[in-house]
């Protein structure tokens, strides 16, 4: 039972329905989260990485539609479930935050209305209970005079400790998984560095799967122990952290590493990728990295990689590697 | 590098906004009177540095620290509030329209939104025209195509898309665009605000390396504006460091990176994300960064500086020049504490 996946999501793909076709911007994406473990899902803008977390939560709406796959959470299928069950699973198991802390807060009612009502609709508690786990929550997360602050509108807080209260709302019905979609993105350094520490810790102390979806790699390398790479819609290389920031398999893993600044001599030019990562409409037929790839030879034109052990220890979707 | 004459020289520069908005905004029923309350917004106070020929001096900082406002007050675009912007040895923040058209060819500004900064309604074409026609009204139409299409092979731009618009090019290409618009008219000195930080992570590596290989073969100077201080670390000769409008810290990049010295650099290199450390222990800051408008009075870190100690709360601190060349503004530094 215990090796049970918290998470095993399995050949997912999503299409968005435009007036003369459909295209997908999720492929084929798989991959398992144990309890307790921290992925990462890095790619650039566009690569699908939001359309594969909205999918886990099921808020994929038109023209989009999750057209294949499965998604299987606590043993339970998520695709299957009604509507009503997917809300409770939100609400209880599943946690998100987003890159905007306004998604999750609602601008006309008090934090700590926000909280206690967040509480009760969870746990049968009276309003007094319900207000100490609201302070205890906010002081978990480093805000300080927390009564006070619970009376407060959350424009009256700044950017990073909106953010600061999301989490803390993420974390009161303590889910198994937290979804964090570029939470520091919009952020200063000093302050994505204090978001991360804590989101870093209290998964870590409450056992608390996350998906991390960002660009910043290294941002995922600092808090994650897997990482899934993911390029036009598909999951390109996946593997253990370490092993991908220290010998990534794929050519476009590779090309990206390469082309961070600190893998230059300074004042140097740096490596680049030739191009840019194609569109829904344009990305091209076999390997969807092919027009970029300075390896690419015939069979990466004719065919698309399937996701394959490396011997580098790392998933990885590219035909020419062993 | 630091000891030739400076290409640009920004002396005690200080950019205050008003915000009061109209009177009627501005007055306010106080103790039983009427009053009048200006609200100003100090983006940039007492700023003084210099930029040599041929050095990248990078402006680093969080949001709202005035990096922008800085730049927008070298470029002209700001008046300055008080203080001096001397451009190859010429003072010309009092210049009138006319006599600073010549720097409007010699200084040129890159921003971060190539979709903001490119009139959509133009080709590629009729955009790096414009500035050519308008500066060197003396070229023939065939040299100033000539032109055109030099900076376009330059910038990595196919010269046969010329007649395409805006919106037919990836974020990328656009940065290219804005670039070459910005060299078509062959500057000595460029700022660029965040050029990369609208652009996708392969694509950001293109074009640091145009803007690198611009600066060689042309000899150009940049004040270069970023908050990603592993790409600031790369290109930099020296990197100012500033907080709520204030500079703290002016030091060549290695001596930056590798012993900062004042409180507020530390905590900020401190929380630089690094490829395959573990975990993101920082040097905490208590406190949020307090408003522009209220400026706290001495150090303006002082309410967040855990060195803090009593002269910080009175005393704007001066800057000082250490040996290695670092210049700094502390009390902790200055009395040895630091
Ligand atoms: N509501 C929508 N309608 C049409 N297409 C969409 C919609 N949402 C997403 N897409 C498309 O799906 C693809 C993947 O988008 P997604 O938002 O997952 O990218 P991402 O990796 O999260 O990028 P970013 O880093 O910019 O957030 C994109 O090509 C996008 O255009
Ligand atoms: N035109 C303006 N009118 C009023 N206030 C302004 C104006 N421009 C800037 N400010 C204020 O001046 C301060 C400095 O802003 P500035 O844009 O220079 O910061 P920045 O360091 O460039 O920040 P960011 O990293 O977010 O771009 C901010 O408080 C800002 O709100
Ligand atoms: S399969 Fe070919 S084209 Fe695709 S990534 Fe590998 S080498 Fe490049
Ligand atoms: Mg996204
Ligand atoms: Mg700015």
């Amino acid at each position: 039972m215990s090796d049970e996946p918290l998470l095993d999501v399995s050949d997912l793909t999503v299409s968005f329905d435009f007036r003369r076709r459909s295209l997908a911007a999720v492929s084929g994406v798989s991959f398992r989260l144990a309890r307790g473990e921290r992925l990462g899902i890095v790619g650039e803008s566009g690569a699908g990485k939001s359309v594969t977390g909205f999918a886990i939560l099921n808020l994929i709406s038109k023209p989009g539609r999750i057209t294949g796959g499965t998604i299987s959470f606590e043993g339970r299928e998520l695709t299957a479930l009604r509507a009503e069950e997917m809300r409770q699973v939100r609400g209880n198991r599943i946690s998100m935050i987003f890159q905007d802390p306004m998604m999750t807060l609602n601008p006309v009612l008090t934090v700590g209305t926000q909280m206690v009502e967040t509480i009760r609709a969870h746990a049968g508690v009276s309003r007094r209970q319900a207000e100490e786990r609201a302070v205890e929550a906010l002081r978990k997360v480093y805000i300080s005079s927390p009564e006070r602050r619970l009376r407060q509108y959350p424009h009256e807080f700044s950017g990073g400790m909106r953010q600061r209260i999301v989490i803390a709302i993420a974390l009161l019905t303590s889910p198994a998984l937290i979804i964090a979609d570029e939470p520091t993105t919009a952020l200063d350094v000093t302050i994505q560095a204090e978001i991360m520490d804590l989101l870093l810790k209290l998964c870590e102390s409450e056992r608390m799967g996350l998906i991390l979806i960002t660009h910043d790699l290294a941002v995922v390398s600092q808090v994650t122990q897997r990482i899934a790479v993911m390029y036009a819609g598909r999951i390109v290389e996946l593997g253990e952290t370490a092993r991908i920031v220290e010998n990534p398999s794929h050519p476009y893993t590779r090309g990206l590493l390469a082309a961070l600044p600190q893998s230059a001599a300074r004042g140097r030019r740096l490596a680049q990728i030739p191009g840019s990562m194609p569109n829904l409409t344009t990305v091209p037929a076999g390997c969807p990295f092919s027009d970029r790839c300075e390896r690419c030879e015939s069979v990466c034109r004719e065919r698309i990689p399937p996701l394959t052990a490396k011997d580098t220890g790392c998933l990885a979707a590219c035909h020419l590697l062993d | 590098m630091t000891t030739a004459t400076p290409l640009l020289s920004i002396r005690n520069l200080v950019k205050h906004f008003d915000i009061s908005g109209g009177l009627l905004d501005q007055l306010k029923w106080r103790d039983g009177r009427m009053t009048r309350r200006r609200t100003v917004v100090k983006a940039v106070n007492d700023v003084s540095f210099t930029v040599a020929p041929g050095e990248t001096v990078s402006v680093v900082g969080e949001s709202g620290c005035g990096k922008s406002t800085l730049a927008r007050a070298v470029m002209g675009i700001y008046p300055p509030t008080s203080g001096e912007i001397w451009f190859g040895g010429e003072r010309i923040d009092s210049l009138s329209p006319r006599r600073m058209l010549p720097y409007r060819t010699r200084m040129q500004m890159v921003f971060q939104d190539p979709y903001a900064s490119l009139n959509p309604r133009m080709t590629v074409r009729a955009t790096l025209e414009e500035p050519v026609f308008f500066h060197q009204p003396n070229l023939s139409r065939a040299e100033v195509k000539d032109r055109v299409a030099e900076v376009m092979r330059q910038v990595g731009v196919d010269p046969a898309w010329a007649d395409r618009y805006p919106h037919e090019f990836s974020g990328g290409q656009r940065q290219r665009i804005s670039i070459a618009r910005a060299l078509v008219v062959d500057p000595a000195f460029i700022v660029a605000d965040e050029p990369i930080a609208a652009l996708d992570v392969s694509i950001q590596a293109q074009i640091l390396n145009l803007l690198m290989d611009a600066q060689e073969e042309r000899g150009l100077t940049y004040l270069f504006i970023s908050h990603d201080l592993s790409v600031v670390r790369h290109i930099s000769n020296r990197v100012a460091v500033m907080y709520l409008g204030t500079l703290c810290e002016l030091a060549p990049t290695e001596e930056l990176f590798s012993s900062p010295r004042h409180p507020y650099t530390r905590a900020l290199l401190s929380a630089i994300p690094r490829l395959g450390r573990q975990g993101f222990a920082h040097l905490r800051l208590s406190g949020e960064v307090p408003t522009p408008i209220n400026l706290p009075p001495g150090c303006v870190f002082h309410g967040r500086c855990p060195y803090a100690f009593d002269p910080c709360t009175r005393e704007v601190p001066r800057p000082i020049v250490l040996d290695n060349g670092v210049a700094l503004a502390c009390h902790g530094v200055a009395d040895g504490r630091i």
